[in-house]
């Protein structure tokens, strides 16, 4: 059976994330200890929470070097939900400036959204940018995925960006750079959608 | 684009389900569980749970429902998550940040909180820096008084606090809540639509998602919101519990005459058992 781990660091709904990737058929670790997180088959960084906060935590736990190695240096399949896609960044803007990860070079800004409200929370539709992206597969455009954030991910580079979403202009709802994936939506509480996402990422 | 999302709504006394009326009377309406993996499986976009129980335990009565009998609300959310993949609020009860955690912690993605801002409102601030203006929903009980103003009732509808509906859902708004869940405690189980004029109101009062509720017992309730009104959210309790596939039926009502929201669906099987769904 596949396995999949997620990180334990105090930012969220990881309960949640577990039973949504036993539903998709996988064994599932929840995990803090960074030689397990390092030799990890799979690594997911949930969240949900202020960005600050989220560095915090995965730094004073000692767990950045962990993923690096499971990420960067063994390239392992590695997915960010929510705030975990938004920690890939080199920095974060929600209460204060804050450094990220400085995996995927880009910035979290509050989104702009004209006279739409905020927080965007509710079910919306992704425009698949990269239609032969194994993570998306099987996905259309008219598929609604549940989403619940106020800021948003800019990469500099638009090449990582695999699927959009509109909400008062087209923003970064899903990142892809080779074995690292982001979702900014929650695949979790997706339902269909949701788990096939799940699935695909157990297939990579 | 973003839908506008359907909600059903489900009232938890003492570990049951119950119906309410005018925030006083309330009927069995059985096993929370049950009724759970049934509003799962039509589909829902949304649940909030919301725990009326005033005084004494937390009992189902009984453990022959393929299912353990329950004794704490933290035992109930658990199961309540693993039954769906759709956001969960918990309210109730919620007194301290201690609360909030052991909510969140429990599988409750938000937390929807009533009295205690009112007692104290920098409890919206701190609950917000914590864990996020997204998590904290604050729900507002309402009455519309003899000189035609809303004012809020706090205690579960039961004290009445005089203060103004409209200045109230502003300051919470701005002290860091997410979202605001207006409930007319004058349509509570009436059957006779939303408090459509307050709705409108507090929705253009406010720049964060409003979600409705009270009153409504046709579908055409849930088109008039949405028709006349700038709220994010319908939700409602006791119609989603009187109909086979409500939840899919109400949908498809307004899918039909094409509202915006999510096409209908039924999810049709043990989410345990999903291997190849596909879309």
């Amino acid at each position: 059976m596949k396995s999949v781990m997620l990180i334990d660091y105090d930012m969220g709904n990881i309960t949640s994330v577990a039973n949504a990737f036993e539903v998709a058929g996988c064994d599932v670790k929840i995990s803090r200890d960074p030689a397990g997180i390092a030799n990890a088959e799979r690594l997911v960084l949930p969240g949900v929470g202020a960005f600050g906060e989220g560095m915090e935590h995965l730094t004073k736990l000692n767990l950045i070097d962990a993923m690096r190695t499971h990420a960067l240096k063994n390239q392992r399949p590695f997915m960010g939900i929510c705030l975990g896609m938004q920690l890939l960044a080199d920095r974060g803007y929600e209460f204060g400036d804050h450094a990220g990860l400085t995996w995927i070079p880009g910035e979290v800004k509050r989104l702009e959204v004209k006279d739409l409200r905020l927080p965007h929370v509710g079910w919306n539709n992704l425009k698949v940018v990269k239609k032969k992206s194994p993570f998306l597969q099987g996905l259309s455009d008219e598929v609604d995925f549940y989403f619940v954030h106020s800021f948003h991910f800019i990469p500099k580079n638009v090449d990582v960006i695999a699927a959009t979403c509109d909400y008062g202009g087209d923003f970064c709802a899903v990142i892809e750079k080779e074995n690292i994936f982001g979702a900014q939506f929650h695949p979790e509480k997706s339902q269909k959608a949701g788990s096939l996402l799940l699935k695909n990422f157990l297939n990579l | 684009m973003k839908k506008n999302r359907l909600i059903p709504v489900l009232l938890l006394k003492n570990g049951w389900l119950v119906q309410s009326k005018s925030f006083s009377r309330y009927q069995n309406l059985g096993d929370p569980i049950t009724s759970v993996r049934r509003l799962s499986n039509w589909a829902s976009d949304e649940l909030i749970f919301i725990d009326i129980t005033r005084e004494g335990e937390y009992d189902m009565k009984r453990d022959d429902k393929g299912h353990p009998n329950r004794h704490t609300i933290e035992e109930i959310i658990r199961d309540v998550a693993k039954e769906c993949l759709m956001p969960i609020t918990i309210g109730g009860r919620i007194r301290t940040l201690q609360d909030i955690a052991l909510r969140v912690g429990s599988g409750a993605d938000k937390v929807c909180i009533n009295t205690k801002p009112i007692e104290t409102p920098e409890f919206v601030t701190q609950a917000a820096k914590e864990y996020g203006s997204q998590c904290i929903v604050v729900s507002i009980d309402v009455r519309l008084d003899s000189e035609g103003t809303w004012r809020i009732f706090k205690d579960g509808g039961k004290v009445s606090t005089g203060w103004n509906a409209l200045h109230w859902a502003k300051e919470v708004e701005s002290r860091g809540a997410g979202e605001i869940l207006i409930n007319s405690i004058d349509r509570d189980g009436a059957r006779t639509g939303y408090d459509i004029p307050l709705l409108d109101q507090i929705s253009k009062t406010v720049k964060i998602p409003v979600i409705a509720m009270g009153g409504v017992g046709e579908w055409e309730h849930f088109a008039e919101a949405l028709d006349k009104t700038q709220v994010d959210a319908i939700a409602a309790a006791n119609i989603f519990h009187y109909y086979d596939q409500s939840v899919y039926v109400a949908k498809q009502y307004l899918y039909e005459r094409h509202y915006n929201v999510r096409p209908p669906d039924l999810i049709l099987f043990d989410p345990r058992e999903v291997k190849n769904a596909v879309l």
